[in-house]
């Protein structure tokens, strides 16, 4: 009985050790993937932090209103969230890289989903960032024009076009990173119609006598306001 | 000859037919058949009192008219001209057409004149507006007299003028113009012009075609391109320009038209504007200048309160293009009343010239920095208006001069701004 046991004991010893003999070469590869991974995502971090400087991004991005967005939210600069974000990606690939290295069978799954995960998530950053630079471009467009024609509440027209094209820039993002896209779907549905009724509510509250100034000045003639000469700019 | 490409195989055809030319007149149409016939007449008869013994032709470069202009152009005979004038011409007055496009683009139209007086070895070329119902047949002389006899490259005119017409002009243009290239152009931008074959086939040359704009502003930019490359210029006192009635919403355009254009070229000129200290007189034939005084109703306070509306709403866009004391300071004269108001010399020079740097150094959408000036623009011309309501001629001009010479005074403010080239 007794010598059943130390039998036992030792046999469970003795596969623990080669299981541990076994695991322990690919904890090596891991940890040699992590440290590799590390130092190349750190020199991708820097490559790119110079290529982003060079082309100004945190210009585009200051256009885009995207640095306003991070300030407020005490976030580094638009350069280097995107460097930080990099390196985390890169980094965060080899320690999967060395996870599935590893051999853990449920892990496997993960990490290839992962992997898969990618691309749509940098084409929803694409999405988002080229999104919010054409709200800031048309926002401002829309105030300058409105300012220049002397349409009553620019900003407000300025704010409507800004919201539209954000909610339309993120239910495409949302989209694209498959993240609760009945919800995101409705809601943007929901978001989009309320805008749509506000703005004609508010129109046809608010522009009524814009309407008639309009209407009168396209179509009764000789009402030319104040009778007052209009000066040639050139 | 890489110019020849554009022109359509019939307006060459034409061209070949018409062979070698002294005298070029290029008229630019659209739509202009309520005009253009008394205004082809006065050409015609301008060239039969002018250049009788010379080769001359007409060009007609259409937009796309759909008023039949084009047809009117070539159509008017000068045999309707000789009987009423009692002129004769010794040589056949051509008169051809051709449609550029379906729709009007300034600088096309320009390209099609300056490419046919190329082709044509014309001597003189004067370009003429379709809507200048003041028109005189001395005004062809006066354009084209200096070039044929005097050897001068570029003609410009000057009018008569009321006191408050083309204030962009005179609070913007010519002070600029003058104190950033050094040359007193009083009409930097203006429809006709005279110009030699020789500064015509240089300007065609240019890498100026294609910028995306469809040539809106080219005759600054020709203007401007003449001062830089040192051609010589002088100016002819042409008479009463017409008063066209343009509406408040034509001030973005006529932004982008001089403003947008001058700042563009600012950057090309750079190496030439950047080295030029004082400005000098052009030659000029007849007055430089002369002024209509009459009383005109203009709605003074709509202008004021306009600019008061652009600097509350258009912060945000100005933060990103003045300074913060610039800014701060229009802020302040922002919410005067009609009679406290006043937007200095001083302050509308340092918004230009932060507008230039910023258009330069692209810090938002280049048109957008066009854009936004209007309303200061607008608060710059009320405070123009209130100064002058009262004013004789004489102490108009002095208030010009002294804008004017305000901008020569800055022009080190905007040499710190402007960026060196990388």
């Amino acid at each position: 009985m007794r010598e059943m046991i130390i039998s036992e004991l030792s046999q469970a010893l003795h596969e623990i050790a080669r299981d541990f003999a076994h695991f322990l070469p690919r904890l090596i590869v891991m940890l040699i993937l992590a440290l590799a991974g590390w130092a190349i995502a750190y020199v991708v971090k820097a490559v790119l932090r110079s290529i982003l400087r060079l082309i100004k991004f945190d210009k585009l991005s200051e256009n885009a209103g995207a640095s306003q967005l991070l300030a407020k939210a005490a976030l580094p600069s638009a350069t280097e969230m995107l460097s930080r974000f990099v390196f985390w990606v890169t980094w965060l690939g080899f320690i999967l890289l060395g996870v599935r290295a590893l051999g853990i069978l449920g892990l496997q799954e993960q990490v290839a989903r992962f992997f898969l995960f990618l691309p749509r998530l940098f084409v929803a950053m694409f999405i988002l960032f080229f999104g919010l630079l054409a709200a800031s471009f048309f926002s401002r467009a829309a105030l300058l024009a409105a300012v220049n024609a002397n349409v009553p509440s620019p900003r407000v027209l300025s704010l409507a076009v800004r919201t539209i094209i954000i909610v339309f820039v993120l239910s495409i993002v949302f989209e694209e990173l498959g993240l609760a896209e009945q919800t995101m779907l409705v809601a943007f549905g929901i978001a989009f119609g309320a805008l749509m009724l506000g703005l004609a509510i508010a129109f046809g509250m608010g522009g009524r006598d814009l309407a008639k100034r309009f209407l009168e000045k396209k179509f009764v003639r000789g009402k030319k306001e104040e009778n007052e000469d209009e000066l040639s700019p050139l | 000859m890489a110019e020849e490409s554009f022109l359509t195989d019939d307006f060459l055809r034409q061209l070949i037919n018409v062979g070698e030319v002294d005298i070029l007149v290029g008229l630019p149409t659209h739509n202009n058949a309520k005009t253009i016939g008394p205004i082809v007449h006065t050409i015609q008869s301008g060239i039969l009192r002018g250049f009788p013994r010379e080769r001359a032709v007409i060009i007609n470069a259409d937009g796309g008219s759909r008023d039949g202009t084009p047809e009117l152009v070539t159509g008017i005979s000068i045999d309707d001209v000789r009987p009423a004038s009692n002129l004769q011409a010794l040589r056949t007055l051509h008169s051809i057409s051709t449609k550029y496009a379906s729709s009007p683009a300034s600088g096309v139209a320009l390209r099609t004149t300056l490419a046919a007086a190329e082709l044509l070895r014309a001597k003189a070329c004067v370009v003429m507006s379709p809507e200048s119902v003041s028109i005189e047949p001395e005004w062809l002389s006066k354009l084209l007299r200096p070039i044929y006899d005097d050897g001068f490259d570029l003609v410009i005119p000057t009018y008569r003028r009321h006191k408050f017409e083309g204030l962009l002009i005179t609070n913007l243009l010519y002070p600029m113009t003058r104190a950033l290239y050094g040359l007193r152009i009083r009409e930097a931008y203006s429809p006709e012009f005279g110009f030699s074959g020789r500064f015509g086939s240089q300007f065609l040359g240019q890498n100026v075609w294609n910028d995306g704009t469809d040539g809106a502003g080219v005759e600054l930019r020709f203007t401007l391109a003449a001062i830089a490359r040192r051609y010589l210029i002088c100016q002819s006192f042409l008479g009463e320009k017409d008063r066209i009635e343009h509406s408040g919403a034509d001030l973005v355009p006529a932004l982008r038209q001089t403003v947008g254009t001058m700042f563009s070229a600012l950057e090309t000129d750079f190496p030439v504007w950047s080295a030029v200290a004082g400005s000098q007189s052009p030659p000029t034939n007849g007055a430089d200048h002369e002024m209509l005084l009459e009383p005109l109703r203009i709605n003074r306070k709509r202008l004021r309160e306009m600019f008061s509306t652009g600097v509350a709403e258009l912060q945000s866009v100005f933060q990103s293009i003045l300074s913060p004391s610039t800014l701060a300071e229009l802020q302040r004269i922002a919410p005067l009343g009609d009679e406290e108001f006043h937007y200095p010399a001083e302050l509308w020079v340092r918004t230009v010239y932060e507008f230039a740097a910023s258009y330069q150094k692209s810090v938002i959408s280049r048109d957008h920095i066009v854009q936004a000036l209007a309303p200061l623009f607008r608060g710059r011309a009320f405070t123009f208006l209130m100064d002058n309501r009262n004013a004789s001629a004489d102490e108009v001009e002095n208030n010009i001069e002294a804008l004017c010479l305000e901008f020569e005074r800055l022009k080190p403010y905007l040499l710190q701004l402007w960026k060196p080239r990388e």
